[in-house]
């Protein structure tokens, strides 16, 4: 440990694995029988899922009345969610896209699941939106189309915003999803036994032959949809941000939201994907694919956008000192003292202080730790999307209307469903489709590209 | 081997080296008819095998363009022209508020238009019907192995001599691929009649069916719940009040604050005689009876009182305010029709006070004089 060569670049892929092992590997999931430890993790978050289902049916049933929300907070849970799934979706982009701009190699182990669990965030997010408009089966209201009413949606508004910033992120990061799965779904094709199998894979792989007249129009479609997919994922949290900013509320209207929307954003997705591919490295031996190496440089974009959100949080404080204007400044002195302290503090605490810990080359190393840090920032992040939406709401302007938020049964369960619908959307990806992508894992591993020898 | 056809001569590579050398080699023999295939890209091969660069990018730029464009049109379009609506005191056209949508819409329709074009149009996808398609070759090239194959109708195709090529650039294997006429295909499916119904029986289903939803059912029980509200209207019956009506009648002998009741009622002739109007013609009283006038006179009489109306015939046309029987008329006599209502012009007491009435009266009495001057009027 104490010597390291820096004039070797670290493997991406460890034990030199020929081409057909990691074929196999990855296939493996696929091939066999999901095991009980697989029923029993699918009959936890199924149970999860319908605890969700009830809050929301009991909700479509008697209506929002059912929330804790009240005058004046009127965003309460729903939006929070919102706010906190599709950010744990932009890790997904920004590993996928961003890390494959900048050349980073490494991320070839970890994009594919990343993606996954991209679209499944979204998917998740989206779910809130729709039942916060109190009455879901309207929703078809939010796009403009020529109507009965002949009225328009107002594009000035950054709601209407979030619709199209949200439906292209899926979009997009759908199809740059299935794009990378083309040549996986062409492999486990020709590998195939079942004739069932054989079919559907075919089905969805088009007719992929490996050819190099494919694979290059391939590689450049790859690199311009990274190209879009990098501006995208900012842009997604950058328009979540200004359903906040564009508000006169103190404590929402303030343009530092973008940028520091975006890197709690990426903070808490890479928690998440972290967290996650602990337990797929563990369950299915893939641990010389996704490296320790590879955690290890997670840790690192943790640091660093914890880091950028800690920093917001010490400027959201000196711009309001700053500004000298008062309710500003009664706002934030409320957040930290106020009645919603405590969950200030678990955000302050679990965002900025244990991130920390990740200077020590150890503690980034170290499985059990990294993941503990790892689940404390997605609760820091979600008290984050919890403290702006709802201490800035419930002291507003005026102290007449002021309100205590409390969320009720309902709220909990819909909150606990969410995670329930994720990770079951989680758990049949791995057992579907290939977790790691087969193509872009082989052409790193050692030996993969030609040595150009004597030219 | 009489109903099969020759499709290409292959060989297989053990080493992404190998492979190089070998595209290399086959490229500078001259023929123009082979592939590559590798189970992931291979760094060079562009070169090797001479393959000019991608025209994609281009797709993406063109049609982003066009994405953006149509964006901003269609935001401009609702909101400047087919419904114009001044929002938080926005200019019609908001170029600021609309740009995250310009750029989702850009971002989206390139992203899709890009791969549409890749799939469908250049490689000619979906097709599992290749030559190549549950070949040995496949199998291999698809996992582990590096192969090259040359095509039978290549303007240069000899087996012998492919053979030793292949042989001497170091092939582990070398074999021909055949092909069955019957369940070949090359051409793109995504033309074929049957898929083009197909798409046109889905959008007629998919815009169909949102029409209906959207502008039909929404409209019908029980979804028209935001129609229906638990509370009291004016004129309903109600269970709660004893007298039945949901509508509070006033306390006995009281009147309503600033009500004046109208002394004339059913009396034309006394209001002509009686009342008199009290406004002076000046410049403010003249405007505030053109407003009004052109707000609750205008749809009925025409913005000129000829009796031109806007309704369509949906509403009986009323008479011209230019006849002599009106310019005869005192102003009481107007108020009087105006407060009261005549046959089926309805009464406009609730919604002009008297002071706009006087000032409307004042108003038609311009438009008379504008159309019946006299010469003394002239300047
Ligand atoms: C809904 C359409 C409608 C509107 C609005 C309306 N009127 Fe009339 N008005 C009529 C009709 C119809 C008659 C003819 C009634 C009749 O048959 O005697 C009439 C008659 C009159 C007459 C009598 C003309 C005559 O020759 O007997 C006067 C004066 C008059 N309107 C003034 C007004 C003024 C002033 C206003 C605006 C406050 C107004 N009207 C708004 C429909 C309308």
């Amino acid at each position: 440990m104490n010597t390291v060569d820096y004039t070797q670049e670290v493997p991406i892929v460890e034990g030199r694995p020929t081409l057909q092992e990691i074929n196999e590997l990855i296939a493996k999931p696929l091939d066999t029988k999901p095991d009980k430890k697989f029923y029993i993790a699918l009959a936890v978050t199924l149970s999860m899922l319908t605890l969700g289902v009830i809050g929301l049916g009991l909700s479509f049933y008697y209506g929002t009345g059912m929330w804790g929300n009240n005058n004046p907070v009127g965003w309460g849970f729903p939006i929070v969610n919102f706010v906190f799934w599709v950010g744990i979706g932009h890790a997904g982009t920004l590993i996928s896209a961003i890390l494959f701009l900048f050349r980073q190699k490494w991320r070839n182990g970890i994009a594919r699941f990343a993606e996954g669990m991209t679209i499944f965030a979204v998917m998740t997010a989206g779910i809130f939106p729709l039942i916060h408009i109190g009455r879901p089966w309207l929703a078809g209201y939010l796009i403009p189309y020529p109507n009965q009413h002949s009225l328009w949606v107002d594009f000035n508004s950054p709601l209407v915003w979030d619709v199209f910033a949200v439906s292209t992120y899926f979009a997009v990061s759908f199809i740059f999803w299935y794009v990378g799965l083309i040549p996986d779904l062409a492999t486990l094709r020709d590998r195939a036994t079942s004739k069932i199998k054989k079919t559907v894979y075919s089905l969805f792989s088009l007719g992929w032959r490996h050819s190099n007249r494919h694979w290059q129009h391939y590689e450049m479609v790859y690199l311009v949809l990274a190209g879009f997919a990098t501006p995208l994922v900012l842009s997604v949290h950058t328009i979540v941000s200004f359903d906040f900013a564009v508000a006169i509320l103190p404590g929402w209207h303030s343009t530092i939201f973008p940028p520091y929307f975006v890197a709690g954003a990426v903070f808490s997705g890479f928690a998440m994907v972290q967290n996650v591919l602990i337990f797929i490295r563990k369950i299915f031996n893939y641990e010389h694919i996704i490296t320790i190496n590879t955690l290890d440089r997670m840790n690192k974009i943790i640091i660093l956008t914890g880091s950028m959100v800690g920093y917001a949080y010490a400027m959201e404080f000196f711009t309001a000192w700053y500004s000298g204007v008062q309710p500003e400044q009664f706002t934030f002195i409320n957040r930290a003292f106020g009645p919603y302290a405590w969950a200030y503090w678990i955000m302050v605490s679990c965002n900025v202080l244990f991130p920390q810990l990740f200077w020590f080359k150890k503690i980034r190393r170290s499985i059990p730790i990294m993941f503990i840090i790892a689940v404390l920032v997605n609760v820091g992040m979600w008290f984050e999307r919890f403290v702006i939406t709802v201490t800035s709401l419930s002291r507003d302007y005026l102290p007449s209307s002021w309100a205590y938020f409390k969320p009720t049964f309902v709220d909990m369960a819909i909150l606990i469903g969410s995670f329930g619908f994720f990770f079951t959307w989680v758990l049949l990806f791995t057992k579907s489709l290939p977790v790691v992508s087969i193509a872009e894992i082989k052409s790193v591993i050692h030996g993969a590209q030609p040595t150009h020898e004597g030219h | 081997m009489t109903d099969k056809n020759l499709y290409c001569y292959a060989g297989i590579f053990d080493t992404p080296d190998q492979i190089i050398n070998a595209a290399k080699k086959v490229q500078s023999d001259g023929y123009t008819k082979y592939d590559v295939n590798t189970p992931y890209p291979i760094h060079g091969m562009d070169s090797a095998m001479d393959l000019k660069p991608s025209l994609l990018p281009y797709v993406a730029l063109v049609v982003g363009f066009l994405g953006a464009a149509s964006a901003l049109f269609f935001m401009w379009w609702t909101n400047s022209v087919d419904y114009p609506l001044i929002i938080g005191g926005k200019p019609f056209f908001a170029l600021p508020a609309y740009i995250p949508i310009t750029f989702e819409i850009t971002v989206l329709s390139a992203s899709i238009m890009t791969v549409v074009t890749m799939l469908f149009v250049i490689f000619k996808f979906p097709n599992n019907s290749h030559p190549l398609h549950d070949t040995d070759y496949l199998k291999q090239v698809s996992v582990n192995k590096y192969g090259i194959v040359i095509l039978a109708d290549d303007p240069k195709f000899d087996e012998s001599n492919i053979k030793q090529v292949f042989a001497s650039l170091g092939a582990s294997q070398v074999f021909p691929i055949f092909y069955h006429e019957e369940v070949i295909n090359f051409k793109p499916r995504i033309f074929e009649p049957k898929f083009i119904w197909f798409l046109i029986i889905l959008f007629v289903l998919v815009s169909g069916s949102t029409y209906i939803t959207l502008n039909k059912l929404m409209f019908l029980p029980p979804y028209n719940w935001m129609m229906k509200q638990n509370k009291v209207i004016v004129q309903e019956k109600s269970e709660f009040f004893k007298n039945g009506k949901g509508m509070r009648m006033p306390v006995e002998g009281t009147v309503a604050r600033g009500f004046l009741p109208y002394e004339f009622v059913n009396k034309p002739e006394l209001a002509a005689k009686d009342l008199l109007n009290p406004l002076l013609p000046t410049k403010y009283n003249l405007e505030l009876g053109k407003t009004k006038y052109n707000i609750y006179c205008s749809p009925c009489h025409g913005y000129h009182a000829e009796g031109d109306s806007r309704l369509r015939g949906q509403f009986p046309n009323p008479p011209s305010l230019h006849s002599e029987k009106v310019r005869s008329w005192s102003d009481g006599r107007i108020f009087h029709v105006i407060t009261e209502g005549q046959n089926v012009m309805p009464s406009y007491s609730s919604q002009l006070s008297r002071e706009e009435r006087w000032a409307v009266i004042l108003y038609v009495r311009a438009l008379q004089r504008s159309l019946n001057a006299k010469e003394s009027d002239l300047p």
